[in-house]
């Protein structure tokens, strides 16, 4: 499969991005911000990073770079959009998801592994994570506590649309694993059509048991096999 | 001419620098302080002899598409002499 990664001025993740995907076998490439063509991708990644120096909101700018037309188009048309950490700011400031990241609730920056329980497998991110794991990955973000009014929160919970849920080792979802104050320890969302998700964690910085965990490489799994069965109805 | 925009976090949303400046002004022996929220200020110097309500309906606009993040945040505009 072919990915593009997308590369904001101060993306930061880009690289670990473009590495994970193609440690996993397949083929990646960076796109830059001002590209008004995605090209011929079958999904696309917003990296983590800080771009536009997270200027007056985290993403807020991102989200009028030509790319992002682009980008829009491709979900509209069903194609398989992931954003990490920054990424997933850009995506809810692009109203390609809902809710918002807002500041840490302690108003610390968290660089640490935390475990994340995966809600459903019913999704394009999700399909492959083994039922039960708690997947050990790394965050690291200073404004990452997704918020989301009470309706959108209920709109959620009805359609499956919430992910991934920070944990405890043991797969307990408690106010303690809740590195940043996130509504109902939410780590990751995706969209009503199931085809554009967000997560804070970084599932790319955990693909290869040399750097600490390779529990990341589930969610990219996921993404593949939803690909492959993609391609396999367009071909029938 | 000149619209200012001060942008609040809504109720509903955590202010943690709100609740931090709230402590530590309690700490400092404030009493009566009942609750700080944190926002911004944005200044923007329009044309001299630009229209007034019109300048009041284009900034309006900016604040709800890109100064403030509806989901999170309140706004109050001005356009000032």
């Amino acid at each position: 499969m072919n990915f593009a990664v997308l590369q904001f001025p101060a993306s930061n993740c880009d690289q670990d991005a473009v590495h994970a995907l193609r440690h996993l076998g397949h083929s990646a490439n960076l796109l830059w911000h001002k590209e008004n063509s995605l090209g011929s991708v079958d999904a696309v990644i917003l990296p983590g990073g800080f771009c536009y120096g997270d200027y007056l909101r985290c993403g807020a700018i991102a989200r009028f770079s030509p790319v992002m037309q682009a980008v829009k188009q491709f979900a509209d048309n069903g194609g398989l959009v992931l954003g990490i950490c920054n990424g997933f700011q850009v995506l809810t400031e692009a109203g390609l998801l809902p809710g918002a990241l807002i500041r840490n609730r302690d108003l610390q920056f968290h660089c640490e592994y935390i475990h994340l329980k995966t809600l459903t497998p019913d999704s394009p991110f999700t399909n492959k994570i083994p039922a039960g794991k708690s997947l050990r990955v790394p965050i690291a973000h200073g404004e990452g506590c997704y918020f989301a009014d009470e309706e959108t929160l209920a709109r959620l919970k009805t359609n499956n649309q919430i992910l991934w849920q920070y944990c405890d080792a043991g797969g307990n979802v408690t106010d303690a694993a809740n590195p940043n104050g996130a509504l109902q320890n939410i780590a990751g969302i995706c969209n009503e059509r199931r085809n554009v998700a967000g997560l804070m964690p970084h599932p790319e910085r955990a693909c290869e048991s040399l750097l600490g965990s390779d529990d990341g490489k589930w969610v990219f799994e996921s993404l593949f096999a939803a690909l492959e069965k993609k391609s396999v109805a367009h071909a029938a | 001419m000149k619209a200012k925009i001060i942008i609040t976090p809504k109720k509903a949303v955590l202010d943690p620098q709100g609740k931090t400046v709230q402590s530590a002004l309690e700490h400092m022996g404030y009493t009566g302080v009942t609750g700080v929220h944190i926002g911004k200020y944005i200044e923007i110097d329009l044309a001299p002899g630009t229209d007034k309500a019109a300048a009041h309906k284009a900034i309006n606009d900016a604040a709800h598409k890109l100064l403030s993040n509806p989901v999170i945040e309140d706004y109050k505009l001005e356009i000032a002499e």
